[in-house]
């Protein structure tokens, strides 16, 4: 039994700790405290956190790893420790049915992890073991022996792309910024990721505070920035604690403050815990808030990389583009080039929900197929339902046919195909779900996110969504998809900003892919999806109705009528079409149309 | 409140803060932004009120009025709202007795609010209680984490 090492892995993210992390980590830490254990192993046998590794629905996950040899378990509560433990540690045998599956082996399998490849390996919160695995060597590297030319040389050379969206070349941003000539710069990390179904730069956050400190550290000494700021949403909390946390250990060992690497050069880089508004993501909005003004874009006269924080040339950079470039240094530009297509290298992290068997962090080189990422790595349909469609790139991003399943996931063609690569959600949609719900669902985000500066943009995503309220509630009119149309196009042409040029999104492209959807609901009144809550009507199917009277008992405003044992009927007038009754029915006799 | 008020106004002068920094002061202090510590803060640097409000008025971090002491915070992102959100939200409202249009209870014993998305998509639908993120909730389990709460006070 002698010569054994231990060490167990328990998964740390917002997910595991309200699935039960914490409790689960601190079970296998007194287990391997206990004398029987440090009698046996010294300390070689050790308990840590880890960041999140994208499977959260699985969670808690913890990984038991004996001389190299590691085995995954999945959905592990407290009391579930011990038995692990004892067989599994000391015995040597490990407890088959606890074991992460096929399901498991599936989701990872077709994955890149570049970005992720500290998430779910190393403790997000020690200095000590992010330095184990060669971190702030390319920082170093970058301060000591690269001047800032060489650096953006490389950057370029590696085809990376700003992650937030856009999808700007980052290499030349920070030559634009480099070339100014100013006293201050400002290099600023883009954290405010708000986008509903996106949570790819909490989970990086999480799990790797120092890679992106690091990469602003890089980003810092190519354009010569000496302050920056990390600019990530209050709300999350966990996220804003370890960076935090990161960033006192780094000023505790000299990589911040003055004299960084014994290099000449001083840098600080403080955190600004965003205080919540969805239009902060856009860069001016972002550097209003950061001076501390109501976020409202201004129009861009200039680059950002030129003109910025309060006047100064700003790199602004969103958390995966910053995470991504000590790994360019760390591994070379050629490599990093090597992982994705021509015009965009590397990989990119998409939140994958919806109606897929496999939800979680994806991390996916550029230009794998929609079809790979959603039957590969998300497992298929849930139920095998046919799929519907895809919402890409968050609110103000577009919705997909099944035509688009083989188009590749690269900025270029997913604009071909009308959407945005944005913040990386990826939503699925089924036969289930209901198309025009959906973009009503996106513009109530969008019109109440508008920051008020354009009228088109404030007004018209207003309209826009009144008119989607009435399709859905049964009132549609004729000419109303092609008023949204008009509405739509005009809003795009008439913004400001990327937000109100993007906002009508979703509607223009469902409307575009599922045009059908939208005349059913007007001409016929009717949901096909069966979503639309006042267009379905509830009936009793009477040969299928034994008269068990469950239906009238859970029915909350008593518009089921019959006597027992014989069928019964819904009053159509009374019914609030809450669903009830179809839910309770155990013999199909309630018909939802 | 003067105390309290001089005290954040010394954060300012000493961190180079600004009207935005001032507020979150403010917030974390009261647990919302008082109309009087805006005026009195408002007169003692010479900055409108009317600047403040607009600040506090355009984030979603800021509150104008009590919060109660209880806070659950109700994800609205896309996963949880196709996951059933909406329910859970108005049954909250209704278990509370929050008024219609208001998201505290009359007796400032809870406070029910909506967030776009705590980016915990692969739990949803996701409630937040005290800033404890609680993942695939349901109606049965809200109304026992309610009583939990409520068999604190």
């Amino acid at each position: 039994m002698d010569k054994k090492d231990i060490v167990i892995k328990v998964c740390s993210g917002t997910g595991s700790l309200s699935a039960g992390g914490k409790d689960v980590l601190e079970a296998f830490r007194s287990l391997a405290a206990s004398t029987g254990t440090q009698a046996e192993f010294r300390d070689r046998c050790t308990a840590h956190q880890v960041g999140c590794r994208g499977f959260c629905s699985r969670d808690v996950l913890v990984d038991v790893i004996i001389n190299g040899e590691k085995i995954t378990y999945e959905l592990i509560k407290p009391d579930m420790v011990p038995r692990i433990f004892e067989e599994h540690i000391l015995q040597g045998d490990p407890v088959d049915e606890w074991m992460a599956g096929e399901q498991h082996r599936e989701f990872h399998a077709a994955q890149t992890k570049i970005v992720l490849s500290h998430c779910g390996e190393m403790d997000p919160e020690s200095l000590d073991a992010y330095l184990a695995s060669g971190g702030y060597e390319a920082a170093h590297q970058a301060f000591v022996r690269m001047t800032p030319g060489e650096i953006i040389e490389e950057i370029k050379r590696s085809a990376l792309r700003g992650r937030g969206g856009a999808g700007f070349p980052t290499g030349l941003k920070w030559e634009f910024a480099g070339r100014m000539r100013s006293k201050e710069k400002y290099v600023v990390c883009n954290g405010n990721e708000s986008d509903p179904g996106a949570f790819a730069d909490r989970c990086i956050i999480e799990g790797d505070p120092h890679s992106v400190i690091e990469g602003m550290m890089i980003c810092a000494r190519a354009i010569g920035a000496e302050r920056g700021y990390i600019y990530v949403r209050d709300s999350y909390a966990l996220a804003v604690k370890r960076l935090g946390l990161a960033l006192r250990q780094c000023r505790e060992h000299g990589f911040l403050g003055s004299n960084v690497f014994d290099s000449g050069f001083d840098l600080d880089i403080r955190l600004y815990p965003a205080p919540g508004a969805f239009i902060c993501g856009e860069a001016t909005a972002l550097m209003k808030s950061i001076e501390g003004k109501r976020a409202m874009p201004s129009p861009r006269m200039w680059r950002t990389a030129e003109k910025g924080l309060w006047g100064r040339p700003t790199v602004i950079n969103n958390v995966e583009t910053l995470a991504n470039v000590p790994r360019i240094l760390g591994r070379g530009a050629e490599w990093f080039a090597g992982v994705g297509t021509e015009n965009s290298g590397g990989t990119k992290v998409f939140s994958l929900t919806g109606k897929v068997k496999n939800t979680g962090l994806v991390e996916i080189p550029m230009g794998v197929t929609l079809r790979e990422v959603i039957y590969g790595i998300g497992g298929g349909m849930v139920e095998d339902r046919a799929f519907k469609g895809i919402q890409l790139g968050g609110p103000t991003g577009g919705c997909l046919s099944e035509a688009f399943l083989d188009s590749r996931v690269d900025y270029e063609s997913l604009a071909l195909a009308g959407t945005i690569m944005g913040s990386g959600g990826m939503v699925v949609l089924d036969e289930t779900s209901c198309i025009v719900d959906t973009a009503r669902f996106f513009l109530d985000i969008t019109q109440a996110e508008s920051c008020g500066k354009c009228t088109p943009c404030r007004l018209g995503l207003r309209r826009m969504f009144e008119i989607l309220q009435r399709i859905t509630n049964g009132h549609g009119r004729n000419g109303d998809i092609e008023l949204l149309e008009d509405l739509g196009s005009h809003i795009r042409a008439t913004s400001l900003c990327g937000f109100g040029m993007t906002a009508p999104n979703p509607v223009l492209t469902t409307i575009r892919y599922f045009r059908d959807e939208y005349a059913v609901h007007i001409k016929d009144r009717k949901c096909p999806a069966l979503v639309c809550k006042n267009l379905l009507t509830y009936s009793c199917i009477q040969e299928n109705c034994t008269g068990c009277g469950l239906c009238k008992k859970v029915c909350p405003s008593d518009a089921i009528r019959g006597t027992r044992k014989k069928s019964h009927k819904i009053d159509q007038d009374l019914c609030v079409k809450c669903g009830s009754c179809f839910d309770a029915c155990k013999f199909d006799a309630v018909l939802r149309e | 409140m003067d105390e309290v008020l001089d005290k954040i106004l010394e954060n300012y002068f000493e961190n180079d803060g600004n009207s935005l920094t001032i507020l979150q002061d403010i917030e974390k202090s009261y647990g919302y932004i008082p109309e009087d510590a805006v005026c009195r803060i408002s007169r003692k640097l010479d900055i409108p009120p009317s600047r403040f409000f607009g600040i506090a008025t355009f984030y979603s971090q800021f509150h104008l009025k009590p919060r109660g002491k209880h806070i659950i915070t109700v994800c609205r992102g896309t996963p949880c709202h196709v996951k059933g959100s909406e329910k859970i939200l108005n049954r909250l409202q209704m278990e509370l007795d929050i008024p219609r249009g208001e998201d505290t209870s009359e007796d400032l014993h809870f406070s029910v609010e909506e967030v776009n998305c705590v980016g915990a998509c692969g739990l949803s639908p996701v409630v937040v209680i005290n800033s404890q993120v609680q993942g695939q909730m349901s109606i049965n389990r809200m109304i026992e984490e309610i009583n939990k709460l409520r068999a604190l006070d």
